[in-house]
């Protein structure tokens, strides 16, 4: 039987890791979009910066953090419109042009959130996401507990991820991008628009990597500080690799990203000497394992980072 | 003889005057749209732009400075560019200089009693083979496995951060343990300053000499023409019989080499002792710094110049015009999109552009 003690500990975990992968989660589903296309994208860092502060401008001014969101996602699509043109229209290398924006990124976040909010101490009162507790199935034993006592952002990643599946390997759309991703010449000749395909999914999936950013402010940090991200843009492409594109995949990953993260909170309350930085790490060694071949094969989409020249 | 010289000479000049309009034509326009957000924040733009200048170069101590920040961007420039010319993207120069200011750290604090003749070659050598190994690993993933290097260096970036991070909070930590650093390298291992009242340091020399390093292997010597051609074209190289994975491996080395260099360089000649903000982006910025150059020694020079220019002047600007130093990021980076973007338009385009300016 288990202790009252020991079940409060592993709801409490699962409940921090669920909510810490959240955003991690987001900024994945969006990048798995735009890799299933044949879109690399090393530029999350920053998208999910813009985002954050959008989100917390958002709903500083418009006095309501789901508008931040709004915001927040806005501002996502329209970086995502500038990528797509360098790297569509204009066929620009896609790794070049994202490591740019994670520098614009930091950038402009950084000087507008000096003017915005002034180099004050104490961050002013802004509306941020508050936990929404489902009534039935909160009550379900240890599961329950940790799941549905969450903020709704959570509860759409969570949706987001069946979703996803069904629209890339169930609709025709899907189909279309996974086409585009694997072999865009031959999607061009059956007619697929290629260039709107990955227009789509960059705007698509930049939004959603704004949301992720906004969630990660006003949910789960509660305002915004310098270069808040801090790295987490490069854990989604982690998770998003090491789960092989696969949105149960990704799920699973990101969760056993942020359980380092939770994990290593729980450690140091109960006087733990591993130092820190060594559960920072876990994320970005398994990616490397992975990529070394420790889960199988890991195939990028066949024309990932290849710009589609029409002839 | 002598024609062909005089030939010679004006192909090179023509050719470098039309690799040099893109950047040029960039920088302008990337300045044009920091100055109009500058404008937005109620600040004035030339208040700001002659801040920047007087920073950058105003002064003594001011064209010191902008060559001190130079200094790693030449190195981490060097970094990227040596694995573009082998057909590889090397992100990982932030995690290279951190190992190689590792591996440098241990050599300058814990060999005692050497003379500097000694001391320092080693040291910096210690950095080189630093960086090198954490190069050497991405390349070996690669060629072994096929694991992407733009995706292992990316980590090993943040597995370096962290590891150096734990080593300045831990075990390397100078005693009595107040601050997270390590104690201070030995004297005879640190660069010494070579202008009276700046801290210009004889890691310029060192730069200067790894960017004639670069044009000498890869434009004259068989390997270094080997590496070009795996660069260009891997498929004709392996049929003309090159190895290309040996290809990888070596240049991964030595590139991640030049990384370890720039944290080397910053630690033993301006901080001293390893901490873990040794580099404030210095390897991203190397990324921007060679794309400017388009690889090309002189290029990367007059790239780092550059970005040196704007990180000490940067820190002006803020001071003098309230212009917060963080708008330096936004011109870098709209730096590389316009160069890309310009790189990426087609000569048609090119020529229509030139006519509508009135240009030939």
């Amino acid at each position: 039987m288990l202790s009252e003690s020991f079940a409060n500990a592993v709801i409490s975990f699962l409940a921090t890791d669920i909510r810490t992968a959240t955003p991690i989660l987001l900024a994945a589903i969006g990048l798995i979009f735009m890799g299933r296309s044949g879109i690399v994208n090393i530029g999350a860092e920053g998208k999910m910066l813009i985002g954050a502060l959008a989100g917390v401008a958002g709903s500083y001014y418009l006095n309501s953090a789901w508008l931040g969101m709004l915001v927040a996602m806005l501002c996502g699509g329209l970086v995502g419109l500038l990528f797509a043109y360098l790297v569509v229209t204009l066929k620009a290398s896609q790794v070049v042009i994202g490591a740019a924006i994670n520098i614009l990124g930091l950038g402009l976040t950084t000087t507008f959130a000096r003017v915005i909010f002034g180099v004050n101490l104490a961050p002013p009162q802004i509306d941020t996401f508050k936990p929404m507790i489902i009534p039935v199935l909160s009550n379900i034993p240890i599961l329950g507990h940790a799941i549905f006592k969450q903020m709704p952002v959570v509860y759409i990643g969570l949706l987001l991820v069946p979703l996803t599946y069904i629209v890339l390997y169930k609709t025709p759309i899907g189909l279309k991008i996974r086409a585009v991703g694997e072999h865009p010449k031959a999607a061009d000749t059956l007619g697929v628009n290629v260039f709107n395909i990955r227009y789509g999914t960059i705007i698509f999936g930049s939004m959603l990597i704004g949301a992720a950013g906004a969630f990660l402010s006003l949910g789960l940090l509660s305002f915004f500080t310098e270069d808040m991200v801090a790295g987490r843009g490069f854990i989604a492409l982690a998770a998003v690799i090491f789960g092989k594109w696969n949105p149960l995949g990704v799920l699973g990953a990101t969760l056993i990203f942020g359980a380092g993260d939770a994990l290593h909170f729980r450690l140091q309350a109960g006087g733990n000497t591993i130092p820190y930085q060594f559960f920072l790490m876990i994320p970005y060694i398994l990616t490397v394992l992975a990529l070394a071949g420790l889960v199988g094969r890991v195939n990028p989409p066949a024309a990932s980072g290849k710009p589609y020249v029409k002839e | 003889m002598n024609e062909n010289l005089k030939q010679n000479s004006i192909n090179f000049l023509i050719k470098s005057y039309k690799n040099a309009i893109i950047p040029i034509v960039s920088i302008i326009l990337s300045l044009l749209i920091s100055g109009i957000i500058i404008y937005m924040l109620g600040i004035s733009p030339s208040l700001a732009f002659n801040s920047l200048l007087q920073g950058a170069l105003g002064s003594k101590n001011a064209i010191a400075e902008t060559l001190v920040k130079a200094i790693p961007l030449i190195f981490t420039g060097l970094c990227f560019a040596l694995a573009f010319r082998c057909g590889l993207i090397n992100i990982g120069a932030e995690g290279q200089l951190y190992m190689g200011a590792f591996f440098a750290v241990v050599s300058g604090i814990y060999l005692q009693g050497v003379h500097m003749l000694i001391h320092l070659p080693v040291t910096l050598i210690a950095g080189f083979v630093g960086g090198g190994l954490w190069g050497l690993l991405a390349g070996w993933l690669k060629v072994r496995f096929g694991a992407n290097e733009i995706i292992t260096t990316v980590m090993f970036n943040y597995v370096a951060i962290y590891w150096v991070s734990y080593l300045v909070s831990g075990p390397l930590k100078e005693p009595p343990g107040s601050f997270p650093h390590t104690a201070s390298v030995a004297l005879t291992a640190q660069l010494p300053r070579i202008l009276e009242g700046t801290r210009l340091h004889l890691g310029i020399t060192i730069a200067l000499l790894a960017i004639l390093f670069y044009y000498i292997f890869l434009w004259r010597t068989s390997r270094g023409y080997e590496v070009r051609v795996v660069g260009q074209n891997p498929h004709a190289a392996s049929y003309a019989g090159m190895k290309p994975e040996v290809n990888i491996i070596l240049i991964m080395f030595i590139a991640g080499g030049m990384g370890g260099l720039a944290g080397s360089n910053e630690l033993l000649g301006i901080q001293k002792r390893l901490i873990e903000s040794l580099s404030p982006g210095y390897g991203f910025d190397g990324i921007a710094v060679a794309l400017l150059g388009m690889n090309t020694p002189i290029g990367i020079l007059f790239g780092a110049l550059l970005f040196g220019m704007l990180r000490s002047g940067g820190n002006m600007m803020q001071m003098a015009a309230g212009v917060p130093v963080a708008i330096i990021y936004v011109v870098q980076a709209l730096v590389i999109i316009f160069v890309v973007a310009g790189q990426m338009i087609s000569p048609d385009n090119r020529k229509k552009a030139r006519k509508y300016f009135g240009l030939k």
